[in-house]
């Protein structure tokens, strides 16, 4: 087993309001940053976990997406990296 | 009657639940550890309102794996009443005892108020004893009260008739206004397909009384006992 170091990146499924992504989209507006055209504020997870592979790593905390971390009627996440720890 | 009303680490209505059914209701109610593995032969299981678990993750992600929530579940599965109220509904939602999720208020603000539902359908074990159409006035407190689902889910939910509780204003009519939290559909409460889990995220415990503001809530319980009863 070698130990492993997964981010997980969830966020807000588009399409639904996302009141922290528009409040802070308008306060970028207003400090001079018209070009933002879209925030959503989502939450990022780092996970360390014993695993045989990368591959092993990954799979499992996909796992632990679909069950805990991200919530699948709103949420959507991406595994952002894996490392080994 | 026996009402059972969990208590996780960080609710607190917990209190509120059981003064309503033993005081204003008269029957039977006993409180089960988040932790305990039995309902206490219960008929009515109630998750009541509070911060389980300080809403680490999101509202309900983490109470949602205790271990009486097996219990709880079994019971839902035979068809026993479940009332899952402000995080007891947030709880059940996570648990996937009722569909769709609640997110964070729309105005992103904490809502502490009272606010008008209207009862939109009374053929249910949760409201036989109110009339359709009815306005309610009900205390709110939440910050996390946004029902979201999705248009299939929303289509099936109001053609099942499974939307009970509707926000409206003081005329009846659900406008943008008197929706507290930016609920799709200004839903306030949803009962399950099976229509024997209630969620809401209004406090109908809270309003058991006219001494506190309103009694409009105690007919949700009397209507639970008129069913077991029936």
């Amino acid at each position: 087993m070698t130990r492993f170091r997964v981010a997980v990146h969830i966020v807000p499924r588009r399409g639904l309001l996302d009141p922290q992504g528009k409040a802070v989209a308008d306060a970028l507006h207003a400090l001079g940053f018209p070009q933002i055209a879209d925030v959503r504020v989502g939450r990022h997870v780092v996970l360390e976990t014993d695993a045989a592979d990368r591959a092993a790593a990954e799979s499992s905390v996909r796992a632990m997406c679909g069950k805990l971390l991200a919530n699948p009627v709103t949420e959507d996440f991406e595994i952002a990296s894996v490392e080994g720890a | 009657m026996k009402f059972a009303i969990v208590s996780f680490p960080g609710s607190n209505g917990d209190y509120d639940a059981w003064h309503a059914i033993a005081d204003q209701l008269g029957e039977t109610a006993v409180y089960v550890w988040h932790k305990d593995h039995d309902l206490a032969g219960a008929d009515v299981v109630i998750l009541p309102g509070g911060f389980s678990y300080g809403d680490y993750l999101r509202a309900g992600a983490i109470a949602r794996f205790s271990p009486i929530m097996r219990e709880v579940a079994a019971h839902a599965q035979r068809g026993g009443p479940v009332i899952a109220i402000c995080n007891g509904f947030q709880v059940a939602c996570e648990a996937g005892l009722l569909p769709g999720a609640l997110l964070r208020n729309a105005s992103l603000r904490f809502v502490g108020d009272t606010i008008r539902v209207r009862v939109e359908s009374t053929d249910t074990m949760f409201t036989n004893r109110y009339e359709r159409g009815q306005i309610l006035r009900l205390p709110i407190a939440h910050g996390d009260g946004r029902f979201t689902a999705d248009e299939a889910t929303l289509d099936r939910l109001e053609q099942n008739g499974q939307v009970v509780l509707r926000y409206v204003d003081a005329h009846g009519d659900a406008n943008p206004d008197a929706n507290p939290n930016g609920s799709m559909h200004a839903i306030a409460g949803v009962i399950s397909e099976r229509g024997n889990v209630l969620g809401l995220m209004p406090h109908p415990e809270r309003a058991a009384e006219a001494l506190v503001g309103s009694g409009d809530g105690l007919a949700l319980f009397e209507s639970v006992l008129a069913h077991v009863h029936a």
